[in-house]
């Protein structure tokens, strides 16, 4: 009895995997920056997203993948041409990307008016959460603002009461700092906007240490951020004041902040150290093919392969109809690195939130690891801006 | 050759249709987009050894007339291009008046300094999007028509601005004008000694050259149905000079070739290689220390060889 | 805006000044002498970095690492000098420009192919780490007060060299005419050489100077490479003189400008626009004042010779 059940099951996997033969192969076009300081969380996600697709045997959905991967340069007119050959020449089903909002920005349209579904992975803007949401558009990150606000409700449920804030001079700092804002009530002793990828913090340090406020709190991504984390720790600040941050201290980052990152806070949907089965395999899997600490943009960009797989197992593969293509990404039927999530109205995820805290790990690597839980099941305010239903 | 490269370029589309590579149409409008800026860039460098570094300036406020008109809903190109054609006439007489007073490396960084107060300014307009850029909804129309709709009138719209462009600058080359400014490139202060205000023909030479960027410019922003600071940073200026040098500067066709060659090459070695600046960065140095004159210089030279032989 | 803070950001201005100042000597030296416009200097700034960092993986000392760096970068420029950069030297500027900017790409990506693409640091040593107090409630990081001292003293070593030596002499009589130097029968060449490793050098020492402060990421010497054009432009080409004087005054406008741009403009505008608009404005203050400068001084503040 057993040995026929085998057989059939044998059988079973066979005849599936000829059908899904005779398919065509899957097309998914990556548009990330791997160019310039930022190409390091480009990476990411090119790792992220291939990873998925070789821990699922190399299919999603049951048929083979082709993934071309362009770079952005972050040039958004680059971006739309890329994305238009990815949609024209390479008649691709899904393009996922990019890291940076400007580049959303810019290739949505193409994207979408081209037939295609865009996967954000990272970026998600507050136009295309509310009145531009657009019904081939889903995010398996967040609203750029909440994890801004995961900070501004800690910084007012631990009741402070004067804090110096800062960002770069560009639409999302200006969203980071009104992001903290929607729930710090407290005095905000200084709202600092520095030119975007200004290197040099001393001016700012200076401001900081004569105001003396309780805590800083500070969006400056990438090569910013380990720049002033660094001169923060050297300007003798981090004894007295408490570190508060959004996308500046990372598993991108930390690499190179180390020591002086220990013990600041983030806000954050994950973490490498986040307690369920399904992220440990990621996270060890990772490491072990990459060499270094998966960040939010690497389990991002797999939660986006995991999507696309789950959708086309639920459509049998097939992609042509995109109402029921739609249907199934919008049940969002996999087992998420986060845990439990599900899609809002406008294809924003709605997850909980996380204060995280840099740790050093026992092999001497540097990560961030859950502190407590801000947000539960939190949904972006601009939902309701969205005529989708 | 000219002749031959307009040909070449006329039958893109229905080829690419043919070989079900339409986006090829897309890619050789965008080459065609720079080529008309470095056409402007190339008056100025190749005749008038005025190097300017600010050129992408030009190009971005093309680019964002289109989009902030748009954004107040005209979207005519009756009122879109001379706009477009008058601001930038505007903002080069300004700074060509000032910049025009130095030499040299001096003219090529005060020029930088023009553009990246521009970069700086797009960068600061909070309700046209500010750093992270505006999306055009809607593409030119002409008379309430929407000749651009279409990508492959899009291409043919570019293909006679580029091709009216290089006719005036090849009349203007060879006009008394052209003379004129050609010599004072030679030796400005015996032109001056004939009696000619060579600051004037500079600046009307450097307002000619803004206003094709700006063309361009309005060309992008259809194109790319986007607009963003990033189309003026200094990189953008550096790339439409190195273009012009990598063409053959001073024959008005090497910019165009130029411009073309350098996005068709980033475009191959990209999808050849993620780490395709590697071989792209060597190519320059080799295509300078053996090839004098560009890619025009290298295909004069094979022709005179293949005439000989 | 209390005195306190605004010493300390004199202090910032002086030695973001002094960085300035040992990437634009080079510069403007090889411009001046070699009449060579090296766009690639700036790598060789990250160079200097990237290199340092290795070298203390490798060590575990930053003295070490210090003298290694130095050495490498200075073979590294001696090297890219033979290959490429004398084979520039009787050529245009223009293709001048566009070899340095293949050597740009080059070194950008090589750098990312063999190091990551990810940030790097290097550690400050351990004696020279934390702040003092310089005056009652003015903490200010000692790191900062070496780059600024040490930066001063490079300066005075380029100064006796060029004022007191043969050797600066030459370099002196070759910004003014270089054609007439080579025919009163000076080796040019070596000339050219030494000069051109001297400047190398300087700008990698300004990498590994700074690799602590900053992140080391590929890069890095773009941006910083304008901004030593507009020095040795303000300056005057061919002017060590000038270089000082405008890198330092670059580094005070700029740093002043960002931290006080808000406070001044909300004299005359309301919060919100004043922090909009004053970020912008600070970014530009340098390009206005080079813009300022050429237009009062088409040739800079202290021309080398007619250009």
């Amino acid at each position: 009895m057993k040995r026929l059940s085998t057989l059939l099951a044998v059988a079973a996997v066979t005849l599936s995997a000829s059908a899904a033969a005779a398919q065509e192969r899957l097309k998914i076009g990556l548009i990330t920056t791997l160019s310039g300081p930022p190409a390091a969380l480009g990476q990411q996600q090119r790792n992220g997203l291939q990873l998925a697709i070789k821990s699922l045997g190399g299919k999603l959905g049951g048929r083979e993948v082709d993934l071309i991967v362009q770079d952005d340069e972050l040039k958004p007119d680059v971006a739309v041409s890329k994305v238009k050959a990815f949609v024209e020449r390479d008649k691709v089903d899904f393009v996922v990307g990019p890291v940076f909002s400007n580049i959303l920005v810019a290739i949505m349209k193409p994207a979408t008016d081209g037939g295609a579904f865009l996967v954000s992975p990272n970026a998600g803007t507050s136009n295309f959460a509310g009145k531009d949401c657009n019904a081939n558009f889903f995010v398996t990150s967040y609203q750029n603002d909440q994890n801004h606000e995961v900070l501004g409700k800690y910084a007012q449920d631990k009741g402070m009461k004067k804090v110096f804030i800062m960002a770069p001079n560009y639409q999302a700092g200006k969203d980071s700092l009104s992001g903290f804002k929607r729930y710090f009530k407290g005095e905000v002793v200084d709202e600092v906007y520095v030119p975007l990828n200004q290197l040099d913090y001393s001016a700012e340090l200076a401001r900081i240490a004569a105001a003396q406020p309780e805590a800083v709190f500070v969006f400056l991504p990438g090569g910013m951020g380990v720049n002033f984390v660094k001169q923060f720790r050297q300007a003798g600040l981090a004894d007295k004041v408490t570190f508060l941050s959004a996308f500046t201290v990372d598993e991108s980052t930390l690499p190179a902040q180390q020591d002086a990152a220990l013990g600041f806070f983030g806000g954050a949907n994950w973490a490498p150290n986040l307690d369920n089965p399904q992220n440990k395999a990621f996270v060890a899997a990772y490491e072990k093919e990459y060499g270094h600490v998966p960040g939010s943009y690497a389990f991002q960009a797999y939660d986006a392969g995991q999507l696309i797989d789950a959708a086309l197992k639920a459509t049998g593969g097939k992609t042509d109809d995109k109402n029921a293509l739609r249907a199934a990404l919008m049940k969002a039927d996999f087992k998420s690195l986060r845990g439990a999530f599900r899609f809002n109205t406008n294809h924003y995820p709605i997850q909980d939130f996380y204060l995280v805290k840099v740790a050093k790990r026992p092999d001497g690597k540097y990560q961030t690891e859950i502190a407590q839980k801000v947000f539960e099941n939190y949904s972006d305010p601009h939902v309701k801006d969205c005529k989708m239903k | 050759m000219p002749l031959l490269l307009f040909i070449a370029l006329a039958v893109v589309p229905p080829l690419a249709s043919m070989a079900g590579q339409a986006h090829v149409t897309g890619l050789f409008a965008r080459g065609m987009i720079f080529a008309l800026a470095a056409l402007g860039l190339d008056l100025l460098v190749g005749y008038g050894a005025l190097v300017s570094f600010g050129h992408a300036a030009f190009v971005g406020l093309g680019a964002y007339t289109v989009a902030i008109l748009g954004a107040h809903g005209i979207h005519d190109a009756a009122v879109v291009v001379p706009v477009a054609v008058v601001a930038a006439a505007a903002f080069a007489a300004a700074t060509g008046a000032i910049s025009l007073r130095t030499r040299g490396v001096y003219f090529i960084m005060i020029t930088l300094a023009f553009g990246q107060m521009a970069f700086f300014t797009a960068s600061s307009l909070a309700p046209y999007g500010g750093d992270d850029g505006l999306t055009v909804s809607t593409r030119t129309t002409l008379f309430g028509y929407a000749p651009l709709g279409r990508d492959v009138a899009l291409y043919y719209v570019i293909f006679a601005v580029l091709a009216c462009a290089y006719g005036l600058m090849r009349f203007l080359v060879a006009s008394r004008f052209g003379r004129v400014f050609r010599a004072a490139k030679e030796n400005p202060v015996r032109v001056a000694a004939l009696g000619f205000d060579v600051y004037r023909f500079q600046l009307a030479a450097y307002m000619v050259s803004g206003v094709v960027g700006a063309l361009a410019g309005v060309l992008l922003a259809n194109a790319t149905e986007f607009v963003s600071p990033a189309y003026m940073s200094w990189r953008r200026s550096g790339e439409l000079i190195i273009m012009v040098l990598l063409g053959g500067m001073g024959s008005l066709h090497g910019a165009i070739i130029g411009a073309l060659a350098f996005l068709l090459l980033e475009e191959w070695l990209a999808g050849v290689t993620e780490h395709w600046k590697i071989i792209f960065g060597p190519l320059l140095v080799v295509v300078v220390l053996f090839a004098r004159g560009g890619l025009v210089g290298i295909g004069a030279a094979l022709a005179r060889r293949w005439w000989r032989g | 805006m209390s005195t306190t803070l605004l010493i300390v950001q004199i202090l910032n201005g002086l030695q973001l000044g002094v960085l300035l100042f040992l990437i634009a000597a080079g510069l403007t030296l090889v411009f001046g002498v070699m009449d060579f416009i090296n766009l690639a200097h700036g790598v060789q700034y990250m160079l200097g970095a990237y290199l340092a960092v290795m070298f203390y993986g490798l060590t575990g000392s930053f003295v070490a690492a210090l003298v290694l760096a130095l050495l490498a970068s200075l073979g590294c420029g001696l090297l890219l000098e033979f290959v490429v950069f004398r084979h520039l030297y009787d050529r245009d500027h223009l293709d001048q420009v566009i070899a340095t900017f293949g050597i740009i790409l080059f070194l950008n990506q090589g750098v990312k192919l063999v190091w990551g693409a990810a940030p790097l640091s290097l550690p400050i040593p351990e004696a020279l780490s934390g702040s003092v107090v310089l005056m009652p409630g003015l903490l200010y990081p000692v790191w900062r007060i070496v780059i600024i001292a040490s930066g001063l003293a490079a300066g005075l070593v380029l100064y006796g060299l060029v004022a007191h030596t043969r050797i600066g002499m030459l370099v002196r009589a070759g910004a003014t005419n270089a054609t007439m130097v080579s025919a009163l029968g000076v080796d040019i060449r070596r000339l050219f050489m030494i000069v051109f490793g001297f400047g190398t050098m300087l700008a990698g020492f300004a990498g590994i100077m700074i690799a602590p402060i900053l992140s080391v990421e590929p890069g890095m010497g773009d941006t910083i490479l304008i901004l030593a054009f507009v020095v040795i432009v303000i300056g005057g080409i061919g002017s060590i003189r000038g270089a000082f004087i405008a890198a330092l005054l670059i580094g005070l406008v700029d740093t002043l400008g960002r931290s006080f741009a808000v406070d001044i403009l909300r004299l005359f505008l309301a919060p919100s626009p004043a922090r909009t608009v004053a970020p912008a404005l600070a970014s530009m203050l340098i390009y206005l004042l080079m813009a300022v400068v050429l237009f009062l001084r088409p040739s800079g503040l202290f021309p080398a010779r007619g250009r």
